[in-house]
């Protein structure tokens, strides 16, 4: 519809010009969304440690609730410190803009519910993150929204699903903790063919290793928790939009018909490009209200300004360890796609050429199996997991430190075992998140673990 | 809007300068109603900036309580800069309208949705400065500090404190 806020340079020679530079990615991840503060010249980004904002006089307020202006009416909407944290993410993932959520679970709750109704349908990967899965097949299922979940990244197995109250594509660029990498490209053309959003999580990714708009995707969700946050410390999620979606095209009422609750506008009507995440943040935010705290966009932000530099040394560490560990015979097989042996190993060349992140998943061993790579089983992988010295056992990824989980008893319990197959998770599966430690101390955590998990059985 | 033309808007550096050298404002296809896009970005026009907005409509008397002027010739200055909120089919006869004016306005601004190059340029070869497909509101808004507050992203990097 029109360029992007990042235009291409013209000549710029003059300081005046320097907003029309094309600014790298590093430069971004420390300085966009963050103008020095006009009152106090403040250069790292303040925290707004406010609840509300004082309105000038009584057309202000209204003005403000009616949305007519732009500014500051509560803190659940909207706040100045959080905006900060917004305007950057929307910036290194190339879009339009942001609104960042208490968690990434509630970012695609907000995404989700803002799209799809009681009567509609979603079509879903089926190798998702367990608590992606149980929104959709639980939480939303009982709201009337029915989701199918498609095995496998063809994306013809993705078009064949699609049905007319089709809302919308979901998938996430590598499944976690199988190692799939979705077809981005091919998964929109399918999607656009039918009128309707490809949403992409990219938590794993981050926008440091793919930018999923650049490869048509519409919206792109973060759990900021992981590696944008990086340290492990705070929970935050994020919805990016391309801002290029056609909403006007029938499909999405929502967006086209008057809002009562804000005077009769629409979404589409009032504010074209920037009507969804507008009405994602004035309408959802209010009713839902699953909101960043001010603090945590601040200590989430300190998180990304590093981003670059971190997911260097997460990628250089994972795949250092997942070449350790395909080497090994205790081990049974590995899915990083950053191996030649993974079969998306082409694709993630294609959309994360400098590395496809740094969590996969191994399985531990039989002993005196090692020619048969036979699957240890779910004792074999608990015996591992209670071995660990340096690694941690718990239920996150992407922290500073090197992360390791059983998902068949954990984060994917909730699962039944057809589910567990559709989403790539065997019983055995140990699930590693690499992080940012000596590479040789990780592995000599590993191999010390791998013997213990062996010499107990019997 | 998919453009195959290669006429190109003015860059971000200089639609801000556009802006900032802007005093009066020409509102040409305002409507009464509050439910059309032209009221919502008047409200913010008029709220949230230091422009003086005229409204041209010949089917209105009143907008947001102030008087509408049935073209542009009939106002009482000549407008820095007339944002049009009209079909695609008028446009011809806006920038008519426009270059009827003594002086020229100094730029003809077209809202989203709407983009004609062969316009543009007939605008141009009569020194007035073109920006189409964009929002007034939405671009005031990006360098004013309101499309940040709002999670967008204004494109601004800088190490100086905002106006």
């Amino acid at each position: 519809m029109s360029e992007r806020a990042n235009e291409p340079a013209g000549a710029p020679s003059e300081p005046e010009q320097s907003q029309d530079r094309s600014w790298g990615f590093r430069t971004r991840a420390v300085h966009a969304g963050t103008v020095p503060d006009a009152a106090t010249g403040s250069r790292a980004v303040p925290i707004h440690q406010t609840t509300s904002y004082v309105f000038r006089d009584t057309d202000d307020a209204a003005a403000l609730f009616a949305l007519q202006k732009y500014g500051l009416v509560y803190s659940r909407i909207a706040n100045p410190t959080v905006s900060s944290l917004e305007e950057r993410l929307a910036s290194l993932d190339g879009g339009i803009g942001a609104v960042c959520t208490a968690s990434g679970q509630s970012a695609e709750f907000l995404t989700f519910a803002a799209l799809a109704g009681a009567g509609d349908h979603v079509v879903a990967a089926a190798g998702l993150y367990g608590g992606t899965i149980t929104q959709l097949d639980v939480t939303l299922r009982r709201f009337g929204v029915d989701t199918t979940f498609v095995p496998g990244t063809d994306p013809a197995d993705y078009a064949a699903a699609i049905r007319d109250n089709t809302r919308f594509l979901f998938a996430e660029i590598i499944s976690n903790p199988g190692g799939e990498v979705a077809d981005v490209a091919g998964l929109a053309e399918v999607a656009h063919a039918r009128g309707i959003p490809l949403i992409i999580d990219a938590t794993l990714a981050t926008p440091y290793l793919c930018r999923p708009l650049e490869h048509g995707a519409d919206i792109v969700i973060h759990s900021v928790t992981k590696f944008l946050g990086g340290h492990g410390t705070t929970l935050g999620g994020v919805v990016i939009e391309a801002g290029t979606f056609d909403w006007g095209n029938g499909n999405f009422p929502g967006m086209t018909e008057p809002v009562p609750s804000y005077g009769g506008l629409s979404w589409w009507g009032n504010f074209q490009e920037l009507g969804f995440l507008t009405k994602l943040r004035a309408e959802q935010l209010r009713d839902v209200g699953a909101t960043l705290s001010a603090h945590s966009a601040f200590l989430l932000m300190q998180g990304v300004e590093t981003l670059p530099q971190r997911m260097d040394q997460h990628v250089a560490n994972a795949q250092r360890v997942a070449e350790w560990l395909e080497a090994d015979p205790r081990v049974a097989y590995v899915t990083y796609p950053g191996l030649p042996s993974h079969p998306h190993h082409e694709r993630a060349r294609r959309y994360l050429p400098d590395g496809p992140g740094a969590v996969f998943a191994f399985g531990v061993a039989e002993r005196g199996s090692p020619s048969e790579h036979r699957h240890g089983g779910r004792e074999a992988g608990a015996r591992f997991i209670e071995s660990v010295r340096l690694c941690s056992h718990l239920a996150n990824v992407g922290d500073a430190r090197t992360l390791v989980l059983h998902p068949g008893s954990t984060t994917h319990q909730q699962l039944t075992q057809q589910q567990l197959e559709q989403a790539g998770v065997p019983e055995d599966m140990i699930r590693i998140s690499v992080g940012l430690e000596d590479p040789e101390d990780i592995i000599w955590d590993l191999d010390q673990a791998l013997t213990a998990a062996q010499k107990e059985t019997s | 809007m998919t453009t195959t033309t290669t006429w190109q808007n003015p860059p971000a550096w200089r639609r801000q300068q556009i802006l900032r050298d802007t005093r009066t404002v020409a509102m040409v296809g305002a409507s009464p109603n509050p439910a059309r896009a032209s009221n919502f970005v008047a409200t913010y026009l008029l709220a949230s900036t230091g422009f003086e907005v005229y409204f041209v409509n010949p089917n209105a008397s009143e907008i947001l309580g102030r008087p509408v002027y049935p073209s542009l010739a009939e106002l009482p200055v000549v407008p820095d800069l007339v944002d049009v909120f009209r079909r695609p089919e008028d446009l011809p006869g806006v920038l008519d309208e426009v270059l009827g004016l003594d002086p020229h306005p100094r730029t003809f601004w077209l809202q989203f949705g709407l983009f004609d190059a062969g316009l543009a340029t007939r605008a141009e070869a009569a020194g007035v400065e073109v920006v189409m497909d964009r929002c007034l509101k939405v671009e005031h808004a990006r360098f004013a500090g309101g499309l940040h507050l709002a999670g967008f992203n204004t494109g601004v990097i800088t190490s100086r404190r905002r106006d």
